[in-house]
């Protein structure tokens, strides 16, 4: 047998039919092996590997759909033609039903039937080739991607093993910069949903008129500027995950609509009144504590205990100091690819600094730090100065300069506030636009009543 | 020397295995002989298909004594699992046949042409023969080995064996 050719297995209880596509195959160079009744075919496949096998219906013993039954259940790849003598439309559907690429009615049109066989050949290549990619892919993928060996990261990869097969809705919550998304992408990527999208809605950041369009999809004409029928986030998801990011920012309204998906998987798009069903996961973020907004009532109770079947709760890097040397070094690798910059790393003083700061804006804050200490240091390593992170708290603002000092304080005044701008800004006697710049300038963290850590 | 005997299968053109025999002779350079007298294809005739069987006519030549043995005739062949064949071989073997049926212009309701039915009748002997040296289908669609279904396929293809089947045949010889 030549292994480069395409291996046939030819299963008739004729002999002359068996002679003939031997004959036929033969011909075009592929390997042919014949079997006289289904239970023959059973054991050759036990034995060898095919590509294609042509199968008879009508046999004595067993027949070719009872054959097609029992490969499938040995989940053969060889995909399969039904041939038979007899036309019928019933054995065509249940042979294509149970799998069969094709049904051909003998005698055939030696045209036609060398297409079909092509045709298989070319369809069982591809599936063969896409199951050893999707293998490969699965290889790639297992690692969860969350970098650190502090217990509390542990405990959070932990627990996204434990969760991610499952279909259950996640709810993760975290301070901003925390890396709600990656243990999203970790938890879909651990899914069986893993080989379909993954959809991300950042909720805030969509306006309350489009939300329902995105998140639903619209009908052509539904409103002004609806030129096309449109697919929403959960259709798009097809299978996949949807990760609802921010999801303490959309309205009441909208959590309403939510809640009917989550509830009832399926949507209505805008301009519509059909409802298709969807299949997809939930994963849900917040910076917020939902519960304290539950108790408010800016947050639908029954939506809330619809996301948080399973919480993870991400530990701010404050609490996970001991993983700081291992992200800083990580981005300075990932930095040094992209800069094309050759870091070896942090000296003792620029590590011992970034270990003492508080990281308000977290892993986020970090890599901006490690990326702007990049752009200005100088090669071999990055040093302390390379840093425009303050220092750590003082113990008295007598210590702080100017510039410190002013940090400090509108970080104050916003907590005295409960993170309202504007009232923060009236306090500090400058406008909201000047400290919204102050807070971006000095990445601070603005946290409204709901962010309060819980209880 | 080895010989390809040709045999008549029932009634055929004047003339027309005196033409097959050179380019058969020297694709395969082997000499050229004809069977006499013309043999009957009717006992491969199947009456439910009004057509001839063609591995009954294959056994048949396979029965005479020559280096390799080829079969021509003019009535439609085929095989239990397709509606028509051009012609069938014994791969390998020592017995071809093909059909000069199919290969008339007339088949398909067009004028009559002698030169396109030798050309077609040269390709079908080559790739029948071809067949009995052991070369299977050859993806080169030039290659006169090259697998078609249709009269527009016999046209398309050449009629000499490509660099790859020479030396494949080379190797038989």
């Amino acid at each position: 047998m030549n292994p480069d050719k395409p291996s046939l297995l030819v299963v008739d209880d004729e002999q002359v039919v068996r002679e003939s596509l031997t004959r036929w195959f033969t011909e075009e160079g592929y390997n042919v092996h014949c079997s006289p009744s289904a239970s023959d075919a059973l054991r050759c496949l036990a034995d060898h590997h095919f590509d294609l096998l042509l199968v008879d219906i009508r046999m004595p013993g067993m027949d070719g759909i009872e054959l097609q039954r029992r490969l499938h259940e040995q989940d053969s790849d060889a995909a399969v033609i039904v041939m038979t003598g007899y036309a019928s439309v019933d054995t065509a559907v249940t042979a294509m039903k149970q799998g069969a690429f094709d049904y051909v009615t003998k005698p055939f049109d030696p045209d036609e039937f060398s297409t079909v066989v092509k045709k298989a050949l070319e369809h069982q290549h591809l599936q063969r080739e896409n199951r050893a990619l999707r293998e490969a892919l699965e290889i790639t993928t297992e690692d969860i991607e969350l970098i650190g060996r502090s217990a509390p990261i542990e405990h959070v990869r932990e627990l996204i093993r434990t969760v991610a097969p499952t279909d259950a809705t996640v709810l993760i919550e975290g301070e901003s910069g925390t890396g709600k998304e990656l243990v999203a992408r970790a938890i879909h990527r651990c899914s069986r949903r893993r080989l379909l999208p993954m959809v991300v809605v950042h909720c805030g950041a969509i306006t309350e008129t489009l939300i329902e369009s995105e998140l639903f999809g619209h009908e052509k004409g539904a409103f002004t500027g609806a030129q096309y029928r449109k697919k929403g986030k959960f259709e798009a998801a097809a299978g996949g995950t949807v990760f609802l990011d921010e999801v303490a920012d959309v309205s009441l309204k909208t959590q309403t609509d939510l809640l009917r998906v989550l509830q009832e998987r399926e949507v209505v798009r805008v301009g519509s009144t059909a409802a298709i069903p969807v299949d997809f996961r939930c994963v849900a973020a917040t910076n917020k504590n939902l519960e304290a907004l539950v108790k408010e009532g800016t947050f639908r109770s029954d939506l809330f205990y619809r996301l948080n079947v399973f919480r993870i709760t991400i530990p701010p890097l404050r609490e996970r100091p001991e993983d700081i040397p291992l992200l800083a070094s990580w981005f300075v690798k990932r930095f040094s690819e992209q800069m094309n910059r050759r870091f070896g790393g942090l000296d003792a003083d620029a590590l011992q600094l970034l270990c003492r700061h508080p990281w308000p804006g977290n892993v986020r804050e970090l890599e901006n730090a490690v990326e702007r200490a990049m752009v200005v240091g100088r090669e071999p390593y990055l040093h302390a100065p390379d840093f425009a992170v303050g220092d750590s708290p003082p113990a008295s603002p007598a210590e702080l300069s100017l510039e410190a000092m002013e940090r400090h304080h509108i970080q104050r005044v916003l907590h005295q506030f409960n993170g309202n701008q504007t009232q923060s800004a009236r306090a500090l006697g400058i406008d909201r636009v000047t400290l919204y710049h102050k807070i971006k300038r000095y990445n601070l963290t603005v946290r409204s009543a709901g962010a309060e850590p819980r209880p | 020397m080895p010989d390809i005997l040709f045999v008549q299968l029932g009634p055929l053109p004047p003339g027309l295995l005196e033409h097959l025999a050179p380019p058969a002779s020297r694709a395969f350079h082997l000499q050229t002989s004809l069977h006499h007298p013309a043999l009957d294809p009717a006992p491969a005739y199947d009456a439910s298909r009004h057509q001839y069987l063609a591995a009954t006519l294959l056994d048949a030549l396979a029965r005479l004594p020559a280096h390799r043995v080829l079969g021509v005739t003019a009535v439609d062949l085929f095989n239990p699992i397709l509606t028509f064949v051009f012609g069938e071989a014994h791969l390998p073997g020592r017995a071809a046949v093909f059909s000069l049926y199919r290969l008339h212009e007339e088949f398909y309701g067009l004028p009559c042409s002698p030169d396109l039915l030798l050309a077609r009748a040269v390709k079908e002997m080559l790739h029948e023969l071809g067949h009995t040296f052991g070369l299977t289908h050859c993806p080169d669609f030039s290659c006169v080995m090259s697998s078609v279904h249709s009269v527009e396929g016999v046209d398309r293809k050449g009629n000499s064996l490509c660099r790859r089947c020479s030396g494949l045949l080379q190797g038989e010889l």
